[in-house]
C-alpha cells in the first residue's frame, strides 16, 4: 500500500518535472531582479554608504522617515502626486468615454476607423520623444505661441517655466497619449450592448440622446467602474518617466512628484538611504490603495485579476 | 415634429465629425510639424515659419546626423536591444505562461509559483535598492542591463497564460497520448495554437524595447552606451537644466541656438518604426485588448 502510494508520488513529480525546468528561468529572473532589490530595502533603515555595503552601513532605525517626513520638498510632492495622479485618472476615464459615445453616432464607418486609428497612435511612442516634440510645440518660439499671437494677437507665454501652465500641459499630454487605449475599450463595450434594447427604447419614443443616456451609459457603466476603480489603486503613480523627461527646476513647486523626489534625492544628492525610504513609504501606501481597489472590486463585481 | 428632430440630428452630426477630426488632428499635426521641421532650412525653423510643410526644403538635418554618427550609434544600440531583448521576452513568456497554464490538479506546485511571481505585481524594491543590486551585480554600463532586469514581465504572462487557457484541451491530450512530453506539446501544438496572442505581445515587447529610455539612463554611466530613446531623452533633460532662471527673452534665444531642425529629425526617425508596426499591431491589438483585459 505504502509502496503503491510512493510510485505514484514519484510518477506525479516526473510528470512535472520538465514543468519545473521550464519555469527556472522565470524563477532565477525573478529572484534577482525582483526580490533581491526588495532586501535591499533594509538601507531604509540604515545610513548606508556604498563604500560599507548593505552589511557594515550602520542601522539608524526609522532616523530616515523621520527626516523625509520633515522635508517641506516630501509634502510638496506628495501633494502633487495626489493633484495629478487624481486628474490623469478621472480625464483618462473621461475624455474616451466621451469619445467612444461620439465614435458610436459616426454613421460613415471609414472615418469612424479612422479616427479610432489616429488617435491611438500617440499611445505608442515613448515620453522621451513626446516630450521633445511637445517641449518644441509649447517652446517660447514654439508654435502654440506663434499661432496665439498671429490669430488673437496674445504675447508670447513661457509655457514651460510656468507653475501656472505647466502642470495642466503635464495632465492634458499624458490624457492625450492613452486616450486611443480606453476608447477601444469602451467603444468595444458599447458595441456590444443589446441591440433589442435600443429597439425598445425607440418603441417608447425615446430621442437619440435618451437612448444614449438611459441604454449606452448605463450598459457601460460596469467597465466605466472597474476601470476607475483599477486606476485609483495607482493614485500615487503620477506618470514618473513622463514627469521626469519633461521636468524643470522652475516648475518643482507644481510638478515634483514622490518618484521624481526619489531619483533626484538617491542619484543626484547620494542620500540613499533617505531615498530608499521615500520609495518604501510611497509602496506601503500604493499597497493599500491597489489592495482597496482590487477589494471593491472583488466585492463588487466579477472582475478578477488572476 | 420629425423633420425638426432630423435637423437637430445633423447639427449634431455636424458638431460630432469637427470635435472627432479635432482630436485626430491633435494626434497628427504633431508628426507632421516635426517632419516638416525636420526637412526645412535652419534658419526658416528658427524664425518660427514653419508650419506643417517644410519651409525652404533641406536634407542638412539629415546630411549633419550622419556626419555626426553618435545619433545612430544609438540607434544601432537600439536595434540590438530590440532583437535579443525580444527574444528574452518571449522564450521566457513561452516556458513560463505554459507551465503556469496547466491546472493545479495537474502540477500541484502551481499555486506556490504563481504566489511567488504574484507577489512582484504589488512589492518590488524600489528605484535605488534595484541600483544597488544591479551595481553589485556589476551590470552597470553593461548592454545587458538593457535585457536581464525587464526579461521576465509577469504581467505579459499572464495574458499568454490565459489564452492558453483558453484554447481546446483535445488536441493536447492527443499529443500526450501520442507520447508528446511537455517540451514537444508545448512547441509543436500550444505554440502554432498561440499565433494571435504571441504576435501581439512579441509587437509590444518590440515597441517596449525601442521606447524605453530611463533604464539606460539610470543604468549607464557612459553616454555612448546609451539606446536612442535615452540619447533623446537626456536631450531634452539637459535643455530643461539650462532653460531655468533665465528671463523669457533669453529663453527665447536659447531654443534658436540648439538646432531645431536636428532635433526634429531625431524625433522623425525615432518614431518611423512604429509608424511602420503600427497597422499590425493596430489588427492584433485592438482584438486583443478588448478580449484579454477587461472581462464584464
Amino acid at each position: 500500500m505504502a509502496d503503491v502510494k510512493k510510485e505514484k508520488k514519484k510518477k506525479g513529480l516526473y510528470k512535472t518535472r520538465e514543468l519545473h525546468v521550464m519555469l527556472l528561468p522565470a524563477v532565477i529572473f525573478t529572484a534577482v531582479f525582483a526580490y533581491l532589490p526588495m532586501f535591499g530595502l533594509i538601507m531604509a533603515f540604515q545610513d548606508f554608504k556604498p563604500l560599507l555595503g548593505f552589511a557594515r552601513s550602520k542601522f539608524v532605525g526609522f532616523d530616515q522617515f523621520s527626516y523625509i517626513f520633515t522635508m517641506p520638498s516630501f509634502r510638496q510632492a506628495f501633494v502633487n502626486t495626489f493633484i495629478i495622479a487624481f486628474f490623469k485618472i478621472i480625464l483618462s476615464i473621461l475624455v474616451p468615454l466621451i469619445l467612444s459615445l461620439m465614435l458610436n453616432e459616426v454613421v460613415k464607418s471609414w472615418f469612424k476607423r479612422s479616427v479610432q486609428t489616429i488617435v491611438f497612435i500617440p499611445y505608442f511612442f515613448s515620453w522621451a520623444i513626446l516630450a521633445g516634440m511637445l517641449l518644441e510645440i509649447f517652446a517660447y518660439d514654439g508654435i502654440i505661441n506663434n499661432v496665439l499671437q498671429s490669430l488673437f494677437n496674445i504675447e508670447p507665454i513661457a509655457f514651460l517655466v510656468s507653475n501656472k501652465y505647466f502642470r495642466t500641459i503635464i495632465i492634458a499630454s499624458d490624457v492625450w497619449k492613452g486616450m486611443g487605449y480606453n476608447t477601444v475599450l469602451l467603444l468595444a463595450a458599447i458595441t456590444n450592448v443589446d441591440a433589442a434594447l435600443y429597439e425598445a427604447a425607440r418603441v417608447d419614443g425615446a430621442s437619440r440622446w435618451q437612448q444614449v443616456l438611459h441604454v449606452t451609459l448605463p450598459s457601460i457603466l460596469p467597465m466605466v467602474a472597474v476601470l476607475t476603480v483599477l486606476g485609483l489603486g495607482g493614485i500615487l503613480n503620477a506618470g514618473f518617466e513622463q514627469i521626469l523627461v519633461m521636468y524643470n527646476p522652475t516648475v518643482e513647486k507644481t510638478v515634483d512628484i514622490l518618484d521624481t523626489l526619489v531619483y533626484r534625492l538617491g542619484i543626484a544628492g547620494h542620500q540613499y538611504s533617505a531615498a530608499a525610504a521615500m520609495g518604501l513609504f510611497k509602496s506601503i501606501v500604493s499597497l493599500i490603495f491597489v489592495g482597496l481597489s482590487y477589494w471593491i472590486l472583488y466585492k463588487k463585481s466579477d472582475y478578477r485579476v488572476f | 415634429m420629425k423633420v425638426k428632430r432630423s435637423v437637430s440630428f445633423y447639427i449634431y452630426q455636424v458638431f460630432n465629425t469637427i470635435v472627432l477630426t479635432l482630436m485626430a488632428l491633435s494626434c497628427i499635426l504633431p508628426i507632421l510639424h516635426v517632419f516638416a521641421m525636420s526637412l526645412s532650412s535652419s534658419s526658416a525653423a528658427m524664425a518660427g515659419r514653419v508650419g506643417f510643410v517644410p519651409v525652404e526644403f533641406s536634407l542638412k538635418a539629415y546630411e549633419y546626423l550622419i556626419s555626426k554618427k553618435d545619433f545612430f550609434h544609438s540607434v544601432s544600440i537600439s536595434l540590438a536591444r530590440v532583437l535579443v531583448g525580444t527574444v528574452f521576452n518571449m522564450a521566457i513568456i513561452a516556458i513560463t505562461a505554459y507551465p503556469l497554464s496547466r491546472s493545479s490538479r495537474q502540477f500541484r506546485a502551481r499555486t506556490a509559483y504563481m504566489a511567488y511571481f504574484a507577489v512582484t505585481m504589488f512589492i518590488g524594491g524600489g528605484l535605488i535598492p534595484t541600483y544597488m543590486v544591479i551595481k553589485n551585480l556589476h551590470l552597470l554600463d553593461s548592454f545587458w542591463v538593457l535585457i536581464l532586469p525587464s526579461a521576465m514581465s509577469i504581467w505579459n504572462v499572464i495574458i499568454m497564460m490565459n489564452f492558453i487557457k483558453g484554447l481546446p484541451r483535445a488536441i493536447e491530450e492527443a499529443a500526450f497520448v501520442d507520447g508528446a512530453n511537455h517540451w514537444q506539446t508545448l512547441i509543436k501544438v500550444i505554440l502554432p495554437m498561440s499565433k494571435p496572442s504571441l504576435a501581439s505581445l512579441l509587437l509590444f515587447s518590440m515597441i517596449g524595447h525601442w521606447n524605453a529610455w530611463f533604464d539606460g539612463m539610470f543604468y549607464m554611466n557612459n553616454p555612448n552606451n546609451y539606446p536612442m530613446a535615452t540619447y533623446l531623452a537626456t536631450q531634452v533633460i539637459n535643455n530643461n537644466q539650462t532653460m531655468t532662471n533665465m528671463t523669457p527673452e533669453q529663453l527665447a534665444l536659447l531654443s534658436s541656438l540648439s538646432e531645431k531642425t536636428v532635433r526634429s529629425a531625431q524625433m522623425f526617425i525615432a518614431i518611423i518604426p512604429i509608424l511602420v508596426v503600427y497597422p499590425f499591431l493596430q489588427k492584433f491589438f485592438v482584438k486583443g485588448i478588448t478580449v484579454g483585459s477587461v472581462k464584464e
